[in-house]
């Protein structure tokens, strides 16, 4: 089970590499505010504790309570925000097709 | 029968995990093309819908509300940040959001200690993976916090160094990281242990990033936001889980990656960043500097300039998109259009505070895509260019960055904009930039300065172009 995980560890990193290699700096920021809210993953660990009930104590479950939020905040926010960047670059010509052509001089 | 269903429900969860692993590459790999990135992003969104409701589907869930309470409160928190976020404000926001990932695995690895009597008959190489993750969840936490601070301007952007003691504090606190790493490994169970690696890496993290300078925090936030996904990976090994594992490893491997693209695209070396100081050797620089003589300019001026130039170059730093002046220039830029003048915007790699922010803020005011040019393929166009608009931008076009070795900005790439005919300058005051260098632009002979606020300073610039337009020739 250790090995499979640490394999599978292993080749999602170079995945991770692979998909990365070329970006423009246009897209440096959605890129790392989406790669930002990928980690929040760790939402899910969090939950997989609380679920299964593997936490016991008053203390363990406060810690794990803000754990889900934190990991809440990291992924809801994250998309969120990704999302209104990249709908800037959305918004596209068909206003300036017009604009070069007016060159009759003033 | 009993054993049967939770096998079943085992294998629909991990295959719910592969589908949701898929997504989030999938939607990644859309995130690098501006066409696709819309969807990519919310492809790798569904993903992860995908992993919570895998993880929540267990034959007898325990602590839903516990959940549904964590839930609710980071959606109170976290959605209307994110809807009411200023594109400007865009760098601090992602490095809170980073931070708090970091610190959901610090908690998770504590709660981990803590219900194994202190990883108690826990094999060691699960062990090893959870004290991994621990410290730098508390780092990228801590870091992540002061990198807001500083950009939020709650802290001083300068450099903050406790002087000489600095490095052998760092390495004291990162040995005691190890040390007690160690002491839980070889079976030492005290709680005390894991809460003093936990604070000693919060110290650590809070003390790295100090020193750092407001100019090269897109690069810290960046490889703070890398080693996040490196610990949720590492977690995920901890937990057996293989969502985690990728896809916390993906951001950990791309993140390293757009960490040393946007360090280069600085002309940074990230041990260079990490080692401290930006901008914190301006006095021991002396430069053409703040005693050369200040040109200053009407708004009447500079419309007169404008309008009979042929072609303006504009060069838009943080400044203008901080006064909220991106819309008032593209009032301005509409007339010099109509009025045959040619119109580009220069967008160095970073202008703004992080590599392509710039081109998110005047996305956001509807400039053409086609006017802006980046910086190699705008530099040879100076030399033609009548005049050269700064707003609200320095650092980026500081020619010591070209010609003095003694400044800290020698080396980083920059805008050519001394090499234009003339020069207008829009500025606050004639204060250093974000890195605290003085600019010899603003004091070059060519060069007019507008003082004023930017949206103020272009809203008359654009009320005396219309005057100059309107008046009969």
């Amino acid at each position: 089970m250790f090995l499979t995980n640490l394999a599978v560890l292993v080749l999602a990193g170079f995945v991770g590499y692979a998909v990365i290699s070329k970006v423009p700096t246009t897209l440096h920021t959605p890129l790392m505010s989406g790669t930002n809210a990928i980690h929040g993953i760790v939402i899910v660990g969090a939950m997989l504790l609380l679920v299964t009930d593997a936490a016991h104590g008053v203390l363990s479950k406060i810690l794990l309570v803000v754990a889900v939020a934190f990991g809440t905040i990291n992924v809801v926010g994250g998309f969120l925000v990704t999302d209104r960047m990249l709908e800037m670059f959305k918004a596209k010509p068909s206003a300036e097709a017009t604009r070069p052509d007016d060159d009759e001089g003033s | 029968m009993i054993v049967g269903t939770a096998l079943t429900g085992a294998t629909t969860r991990e295959l719910l995990y592969i589908v949701s692993f898929s997504l989030f590459i999938y939607g990644l790999s859309g995130l690098t093309g501006p066409k696709t990135a819309v969807r990519g992003n919310r492809i790798a969104a569904a993903g992860m819908a995908v992993a919570i409701i895998a993880t929540l589907l267990q034959p007898d869930p325990s602590n839903m509300w516990l959940i549904a309470l964590g839930v609710a409160i980071g959606v109170a928190l976290g959605v209307p940040a994110a809807r009411r976020v200023k594109m400007t404000q865009m760098p601090q926001m992602v490095a809170i959001f980073n931070g708090v990932g970091g610190g959901a695995v610090a908690l998770i690895s504590w709660v981990e200690f803590r219900s194994t009597d202190g990883f108690a008959a826990v094999s060691t190489h699960i062990v090893v993976f959870s004290l991994f993750a621990a410290p730098i969840g508390m780092i990228s936490f801590w870091g992540s916090t002061i990198a807001f601070a500083k950009l939020q301007d709650l802290l001083p952007g300068r450099p903050l160094t406790i002087g000489r003691l600095q490095t052998p504090l760092n390495a004291a606190l990162a040995a005691a990281v190890v040390a007690c790493a160690v002491a839980i490994v070889a079976g030492a169970h005290s709680e005390a242990l894991i809460v003093a690696l936990l604070i000693a890496s919060a110290v650590l993290g809070v003390l790295v990033v100090l020193p750092i300078g407001g100019a090269d925090m897109p690069v810290v936030i960046s490889s703070l936001n890398a080693l996040t996904g490196l610990a949720a990976a590492a977690t995920g090994v901890a937990l057996d889980n293989t969502s985690l594992i990728v896809a916390g490893m993906i951001v950990g491997a791309s993140g390293t990656i757009l960490t040393r693209q946007m360090a280069a695209a600085m002309n940074r070396s990230i041990t260079s960043i990490i080692a401290g100081g930006f901008g914190g050797t301006s006095e021991s620089a002396p430069m053409t500097g703040p005693g050369g003589i200040v040109h200053s300019a009407s708004p009447a001026d500079v419309a007169i300039q404008l309008a009979y130039a042929r072609q303006v170059v504009i060069v838009p730093g943080f400044g203008m998109a901080a006064s909220q002046a991106q819309y008032a220039m593209r009032e301005m830029t509409k007339l010099l259009d109509a009025n045959d003048v040619q119109v580009k915007y220069a967008i160095h790699p970073v202008a703004g505070r992080m590599p392509g922010h710039m081109n998110v803020l005047l996305a956001e005011a509807e400039v053409p895509y086609e006017q802006l040019v980046e910086m190699n393929d705008i530099n040879p166009e100076f030399p033609r260019t009548d005049v050269a608009l700064l707003i609200g931008a320095n650092d980026v076009v500081n020619p010591d960055a070209r010609s003095n070795p003694q400044s800290p900005l020698y080396g980083m790439p920059i805008l050519d904009i001394d090499k234009a005919q003339s020069i207008i300058v829009l500025k606050r005051s004639m204060r250093p930039g974000y890195a605290g260098v003085d600019n010899p632009v603003f004091t070059d002979p060519k060069t007019s300065m507008l003082f004023g606020d930017a949206r103020e300073s272009l809203d008359s610039v654009t009320q005396a172009l219309k005057e100059l337009v309107t008046a009969p020739a």
